[in-house]
């Protein structure tokens, strides 16, 4: 059977059981909608909100990402599940306690303020539905790219999918699809991981194979940085592509946004019990980290063959590069998605990939090698994951799971985002502040009309995503860290926090991080319009936007108090629900 | 011990619990995976040098360490002052 047929057989299959769950979990109520009626296993939630928080970025771009960063690439490993700490620690056993449906209710109720809760709505709309774009992308990638499906065929699939479970099941239906959805992706992941792993080291785990020897006694990192370094790169292991600094600060704003991000933290609303929440977060780091801890083996051993495709000689000797005409065939396919490109700058008829910004290196490998310049032009890193199984020479059946384990990814987290836009629409706006009279069937009705309308324009965002979809990234994690984080920590952990200094603590981090981005990358990402340049040298004292999540939180925090203290406490209902919040059981 | 007594002291050893836990998630994470992590590689775990495992592998395990202790040790505080859910 050829790939193409193959690939739209197992993607269909598995489309196939995400309807079958669909049926069966349908919502009987509100409860089951926002929460799943409170009912769900710890272990169960901990696999759905692996696969709720591990979107296409995770699945497809991480590892490539990490490939050509190195060392450095460990500050999105580490904020990525660090920032699972912060939520288990201080957050997700007391907003269980609290027992509502929403994060902006809890923010309502805590400082008894629908202005209060009007502004974490708006940051949470900014947050999901920037998030939501990215998604789209995955989808469509895992479509246009893998299996040669037009665009929007492949994204109106998709969405019909997720209209289906996110509609009629709401959390349910969400809960139990991404379980499935979670079982494929870490399937579709590991197979590929173990079978290069093995190969190259002879290990079949690949968190061991990454620190074991090649088929020639030499340490595979070893090997890497010394084939790097040879080739003008900074070595593997190393510092590279930011400053020690903004390494730093960049892990701390992605731990931090990523204990904010309320698709995530409302999945700890879903369990029986508080005891449950403290477990299910546990689990969900298990099933975070086996991926997590696959993906930095997956970037170097990918980058490993990639140089080793390119440059099967020693580096400088003229027979050392690989003919332009003997390239493997992935190459070739891959090409032509445009996602990898050459240009036989010197006419040689092989290919040179090195670094020709480093002057030193450049000028020495004209001179004595006869190179013209780095003829690798364009390397998309998402082909580290997406090539893969090609370049390890793995049978058709794994190029089409691996297909179907992005897909399953970006609609898994697509619909966690999906649902935390709806009901902040239907519960939070609508029956919070609009319509506070309306009945349940009503509410359960607007709930689904919210998450329709959500999809649509999800739908129509990834038909057409904004030119900075990249750039907003960034963004959603910087406003979780600098807005949603601190306020429900200190709802929490500060008694006396009053609704003066949160709703100052949120306006003045989400502003401050706002206006920090937009000074770099333009007014609303508007090209042009940046008032600095955005470069190493431009930034305030060298602090990349990215990482200004980090400093949003801290001013969030600091202005907060400050307000907090020359205003009037909480009044005495409400230092009443801070102390039953803190105790699992009491009143 | 009056209940609020009982409950305040059971928050107070709740935040120490936290404070030690996240000490360690920070020591581990930001401090030998980040700060001292170049130094650190002057050492090595198989083929890995340590700075490197620490920051791509260790630190993982250690997070998942962290919120396991912190479930059981809760659940062990939340019966020692009855608190617990039935």
């Amino acid at each position: 059977m050829d790939l193409q047929t193959l690939s739209l057989l197992v993607v269909g299959a598995t489309f196939a059981l995400y309807i079958g769950i669909a049926i069966w979990a349908r919502a009987g109520g509100t409860s089951d909608f926002y929460v799943a009626g409170k009912g769900i296993n710890p272990i169960a939630n901990g696999m759905a909100t692996a696969a709720d928080w591990m979107s296409a970025a995770s699945f497809i771009s991480m590892a490539g990402l990490i490939a050509f960063l190195g060392y450095s690439g460990a500050a999105y490993l580490m904020g990525w599940t660090g920032g699972y700490v912060l939520m288990a620690l201080l957050l997700a056993p007391y907003l269980r306690k609290f027992g509502k449906f929403t994060v902006p209710q809890f923010i309502g109720d805590r400082f008894y303020s629908q202005t209060a809760r009007i502004i974490a709505v708006i940051s949470l709309l900014v947050i999901s539905i920037t998030y939501v774009i990215g998604q789209m992308r995955g989808v469509g990638i895992a479509f246009s790219n893998i299996l040669n499906v037009d665009l929007t065929i492949g994204l109106i699939s998709g969405m019909v999918i997720v209209f289906f479970y996110a509609v009629l099941g709401g959390m349910k239906g969400i809960t139990y699809t991404q379980i499935a959805q979670y079982c494929v992706m870490i399937f579709a992941y590991t197979v590929p991981a173990i079978f290069i792993s093995l190969q190259l080291t002879g290990v079949a785990l690949p968190q061991i194979g990454l620190g074991s020897t090649l088929a020639d006694d030499r340490y595979l990192l070893d090997a890497l940085d010394q084939t790097l370094i040879d080739l003008g790169f900074n070595a593997y292991t190393a510092l590279g592509g930011m400053s020690l600094l903004n390494m730093f600060l960049l892990t701390v704003a992605l731990m931090i946004g990523t204990a904010g991000l309320p698709h995530v933290i409302v999945r700890f609303f879903t369990v029986p019990r508080i005891r449950d929440a403290r477990k299910s977060a546990g689990w969900a780091l298990v099933f975070i980290a086996i991926l997590y801890t696959t993906a930095p083996a997956v970037g170097a051993m990918a980058m490993w063959n990639f140089l080793n495709t390119v440059q099967p000689g020693e580096v400088g000797s003229p027979e050392g590069n690989v003919l332009l005409e003997e390239r493997p065939d992935w190459m070739e396919r891959w090409e032509r998605t445009g996602l990898l490109q050459f240009e036989d700058k010197n006419e040689d008829g092989r290919i040179q990939y090195y670094n020709d910004r480093n002057p030193e290196f450049a000028a020495m490998a004209e001179e004595q090698y006869g190179w013209q310049g780095n003829e690798v032009i364009r390397v998309d890193r998402d082909i580290m994951v997406l090539a893969n199984p090609e370049i390890a020479g793995l049978p058709n059946w794994v190029i089409a799971l691996v297909a179907a384990g992005g897909i399953a990814a970006a609609l898994s987290t697509a619909a966690g985002l999906l649902l935390a836009i709806s009901s902040a629409i239907s519960h939070d706006l609508l029956k919070g502040v609009i319509a506070p009279k309306i009945s349940e069937k009503t509410e359960l009705w607007a709930a689904r009309i919210s998450m329709a309308a959500a999809i649509l324009l999800a739908g129509y965002l990834g038909l057409n995503p904004p030119g900075f979809a990249a750039e907003v990234v960034a963004l959603a994690f910087g406003l979780a860290a600098a807005s949603l984080f601190p306020t429900l920590m200190m709802g929490i952990f500060f008694k006396n926090m009053n609704k003066q200094g949160a709703i100052v603590g949120m306006l003045v981090g989400l502003l401050s991080t706002l206006v920090y981005i937009f000074l770099f990358k333009g007014w609303f990402f508007l090209p042009g319009t940046n008032v600095l340049p955005d470069t190493p040298d431009g930034w305030i004292l060298g602090i990349n936007p990215s990482s200004f999540g980090t400093i949003g939180a801290i001013l969030n925090f600091a202005s907060a108090i400050l307000v907090a203290k020359v205003t009037a406490p909480p009044p005495a209902h409400i230092q009443e629900l801070v102390e039953s919040v803190r105790v699992p059981r009491a009143g | 011990m009056s209940q609020e007594e009982q409950r305040s002291l059971y928050w107070k050893t709740n935040l120490r619990i936290i404070a030690g836990c996240l000490i360690v998630w920070a020591l581990v994470s930001l401090v030998l995976g980040i700060l001292l992590a170049i130094p650190l590689n002057h050492f090595s775990i198989g083929g890995y040098p340590l700075g490197f495992w620490i920051a791509q592998q260790g630190a993982i395990y250690t997070f998942l360490i962290i919120i396991f202790f912190y479930a059981w040790r809760m659940n062990r505080l939340d019966r020692q002052y009855d608190v617990d859910e039935q």
